[in-house]
């Protein structure tokens, strides 16, 4: 369970995230939604730690996170942008963040699902946008975390790596795993998520169930209650 | 911290940039050695090189090797470990290496004309340790630069004006002083002056290791006059390392509240 209090951020002058009063059950698969700039990227680098809130706290599993780092090993995280060090392979990579975390990884079943096998002694620089992606998810899933947050997890891959991916998540689900998504892809949202929130200028718009959300916005389909919020008369 | 350290040693010690480095101080000490027929002004063109050299390597391979690992340190941030861990093994990782090229390039050539036998063994690692207190120095510096600026350009920049600061601009306004008020007592200021930036202090420490009167600076004699050679070598090498670990301590710092 990870929970948010009053949580603001600034960078300079700038105030990305304004007051969020959030929580996220277990085993909650919930879309972090909004524009481009509201805050989703910012909310998660919190949680993880990368970014230090300005006020606020945050709780994952009833532990304020603040200056704690063992929390982590809850917590598999897919970054947006996987840019890995270029000159080392995809297994010394995959090996070292196993090393990092004490060699718990299940990398052998991840690997073989997403067809990484011929790629583990090519070297990172060289890979596409897309086996990167499948590298970075990889890493984020080979511990079992209990709790799974991705960033934009669906940016180059493919449509076979996609249903693939959507198949873990649903695994994932079954196991009463915590997972957060921020993503634009709407009709990804509705199959995989049963919670949003939804961001504008970095304050909470929405937060709970999904069908609620297209109840309030009086429609049938996710992405066009999206925009209708995001249409200046409503925002 | 120690797997942090190696994955970075191992990543860098693949680039060819660390190749290029340890090629270049290979061919120069090999061409230097071969070239002159004294060893001491090879030891002294040597030290001219490394003095100026290594700072400047370390201070852009510092903000580089930052800025380029800026989502491989957020993949690093998601694990459970410490950040000063992340930030100082990056650190580490990145200065061993550089000084790892610069002890071999001058290393081999060194022991195949068999210098190890002879008393300029000494004169050697005089050479290896200025070049790595200044590598560990510099891109000690340049990564706190990186670290407190999240502007590429103003990072790089800053860092590139540092070395040229401490490498050329601080001698001439050191100089300037001293003519300047020449008429006064200028021995404590000197000392001080020198102090204050590394490379002046690898310069005296070198210096007076090699013990050559005829090209000692005003200040490298202002210190053997006052401090004699022992003393002014441990003072030189005591205060370079000072200038090593309060950099490294505030990147401890500031790695505790940098937003990535």
């Amino acid at each position: 369970m990870i929970r948010t209090e009053g949580l603001y951020k600034s960078f300079g002058k700038q105030e990305v995230l304004k007051g969020l009063d959030l929580e996220f059950e277990k085993g909650s698969t919930t879309a972090i939604l909004g524009p481009n700039g509201s805050g989703k990227t910012t909310l998660i680098k919190c949680i993880l730690g990368m970014v230090i809130p300005t006020k606020g706290s945050i709780f994952v599993n009833d532990t304020a996170v603040r200056r704690e780092w063992r929390y982590r090993e809850q917590i598999g995280y897919m970054p947006q942008i996987a840019n890995f060090p270029a000159n080392l392979r995809v297994k010394e990579l995959i090996r070292m963040i196993d090393d990092l975390r004490n060699g718990q990884g299940k990398d052998k079943p991840l690997i073989e699902l997403f067809g990484l096998d011929d790629m583990l002694n090519k070297r990172l620089g060289d890979l596409s946008g897309g086996t990167r992606q499948k590298v970075n998810a990889v890493l984020a899933l080979m511990f079992d975390s209990p709790i799974i947050i991705m960033d934009e997890p669906t940016t180059g891959l493919d449509p076979v790596a996609l249903i693939k991916l959507k198949d873990l998540i649903s695994n994932y689900q079954k196991e009463g795993r915590t997972i957060m998504i921020t993503t634009h892809i709407m009709s990804f949202v509705e199959e995989m998520a049963d919670n949003v929130v939804f961001l504008l200028e970095g304050k909470v718009y929405f937060h709970g169930p999904l069908k609620d959300l297209l109840e309030q916005q009086g429609e049938t389909k996710l992405d066009r209650a999206i925009a209708r919020i995001m249409t200046p008369t409503n925002a | 911290m120690r797997k942090v350290l190696k994955y970075g040693f191992y990543d860098l010690m693949r680039s060819k940039w660390s190749y290029i480095y340890f090629l270049f101080y290979l061919m120069l000490t090999f061409a230097l050695l071969f070239l002159s027929s004294d060893i001491s002004r090879a030891m002294i063109s040597l030290m001219n090189i490394i003095i100026i050299l290594s700072p400047l390597i370390g201070t852009m391979f510092g903000v580089m090797y930052f800025y380029n690992s800026k989502e491989f340190t957020q993949l690093l941030l998601a694990q459970p470990i410490k950040r000063t861990t992340i930030f100082l093994g990056q650190y580490l990782g990145l200065s061993i290496s550089l000084s790892f090229s610069l002890f071999l390039g001058m290393f081999i050539p060194f022991s195949v004309y068999g210098l190890f036998h002879s008393n300029e063994i000494w004169s050697f690692l005089t050479l290896i340790f200025a070049g790595t207190m200044l590598t560990f120095i510099f891109s000690a510096l340049s990564f706190l630069i990186a670290l407190k600026n999240e502007d590429k350009i103003k990072g790089f920049g800053l860092a590139i004006l540092l070395w040229l600061f401490m490498a050329v601009i601080y001698d001439g306004l050191f100089l300037l002083a001293l003519v300047l008020f020449d008429e006064y007592p200028l021995e404590g200021f000197s000392i001080m002056a020198s102090m204050l930036n590394p490379i002046d202090l690898a310069r005296i420490l070198i210096l007076l290791k090699l013990d050559i009167s005829a090209l000692m600076s005003y200040t490298g004699a202002v210190f053997q006059k006052f401090l004699g050679s022992g003393t002014g070598l441990i003072a030189s090498s005591a205060v370079l390392l000072l200038w090593a670990l309060i950099p490294v301590w505030w990147i401890g710092r500031v790695a505790k509240r940098r937003d990535l």
